[in-house]
């Protein structure tokens, strides 16, 4: 993959380092947006923190290894701070709401899904997208899909006993069970190339709307940092918790517009995988993190309403699009 | 008593436990078939698997989370 073209002063001054044109020192203080505006559905922010975690994932050609470089990380937690106080200052009211209900893990994850809930983007997908609408969404979601789970792997070498277990069984079925041809990223690659679109990694992130890059980066901002590990699996199970019945539906719309079976295939694939992954994911994972340490409630809480917070954000960008005029993804994907 | 939905077996013929979830379906781990009380046999493919315990799934025995419209919480 090569790096992006910036969108904005801030990755200009990132990648510019990236690239060997400019002064690694700039990286010490960059011109981050006014304090007074959300970072969630900026551009330039968002892109420039995708990038900069991209280097503890796959990397890039044009450059060999600017991973544990100090100024690129300084850089990195100068976007964290700004990016997990908002997420932590809109999530607030709701973690703090569900922490006053005595109740166990599986309902309190329930309301939370009850309460943050979002514009129903599979239904739309369902039964009114175009041809094209359902193109340009999986063009969009295949910057997450096609590192499947990788996110959440960072999280194993952190904890220990029964979610550890849980967790690697999890990410077992993720990673095919021990059949690379059932690589869930995998999966996804085909059923992007079976609907005629690129199913190189990282192909669309040019086109790819700034709130799906923020989805992209909370789960890298939970991965990376082991002072995280709770949010991160609370995020997990907030995730598997959601997918399964949606699934459903976005198969349901693919085949309605005509697109091949391979491309359902990824989506009837999860609704059985998920349903399976959302009991795994609360009960053994958060549960048994919870379990050896029951002070990491709060931040469980706080990763599976980031995660429905990030959900919301998007779902509302992507049906603002679809009533619009068609995207920048749209147009590239056009059939 | 009522006869179970599903039974569940390894790989060398023990019977697999059913792990009940809430009102949701019930988890097999280590299963290399799900039999039904007609007595077909399901293919297991999963480390663990999610089995239908409301009747309403479309890809029985599997869960596909179709509990949560019919008795939402």
């Amino acid at each position: 993959m090569r790096l992006p073209r910036p969108r904005g002063p801030l990755a200009e001054r990132v990648l510019g380092v990236l690239h060997g044109e400019q002064d690694p020192g700039g990286l010490r203080d960059l011109p981050l947006p006014p304090a007074s505006s959300s970072v969630l559905d900026d551009a330039d922010f968002q892109l420039t923190l995708w990038v900069l975690y991209e280097l503890h994932y796959r990397g890039f050609d044009e450059i060999d290894d600017h991973e544990w470089d100090p100024d690129v990380i300084a850089a990195r937690g100068q976007l964290e701070v700004r990016f997990e106080a908002e997420l932590r200052r809109r999530t607030a009211d709701e973690v703090r709401r569900v922490l006053e209900v005595d109740e166990d893990l599986m309902h309190r994850i329930q309301r939370l899904v009850s309460t943050i809930e979002g514009p129903n983007v599979a239904g739309f997908l369902q039964r009114e997208a175009t041809v094209d609408q359902v193109r340009g969404f999986l063009a969009r979601r295949s910057l997450y899909h096609l590192k499947e789970s990788d996110p959440h792997s960072f999280v194993l070498a952190r904890i220990d006993g029964r979610a550890k277990t849980a967790l690697a069984e999890l990410q077992y079925d993720e990673y095919g069970a021990g059949r690379p041809e059932r690589l869930h990223a995998r999966l996804y690659a085909e059923a992007l190339r079976a609907s005629g679109l690129d199913d190189g990694y990282g192909a669309y992130v040019e086109q790819t709307p700034a709130t799906t890059l923020a989805v992209n980066n909370l789960m890298s901002l939970f991965g990376l940092h082991r002072r995280l590990r709770g949010a991160a699996l609370g995020h997990l199970a907030a995730f598997e918790s959601t997918s399964s019945l949606p699934c459903r539906r976005i198969a349901a719309g693919i085949e309605r517009v005509g697109l091949p079976e391979a491309t359902a295939a990824y989506f009837h694939e999860h609704v059985e995988a998920d349903a399976v992954h959302e009991q795994v994911a609360v009960r053994d994972v958060c549960g048994g993190l919870l379990e050896s340490d029951p002070g990491l409630l709060p931040d469980v809480l706080f990763g599976v309403a980031a995660c429905l917070l990030l959900d919301v954000v998007d779902g509302a960008d992507l049906m603002g699009e679809w009533t619009d005029e068609p995207s920048a993804l749209e147009e590239r994907t056009a059939s | 008593v009522t006869e179970p939905l599903w039974r569940a077996f390894s790989r060398s013929g023990q019977a697999v436990p059913l792990r009940p979830c809430d009102d949701g379906p019930v988890l097999a781990r280590d299963a290399a078939v799900v039999v039904d009380r007609a007595g077909t046999e399901h293919e297991v493919t999963r480390p663990v698997v999610a089995l239908c315990t409301c009747g309403k799934s479309q890809r029985l025995p599997w869960c596909d989370s179709t509990h949560k419209v019919v008795r939402p919480r």
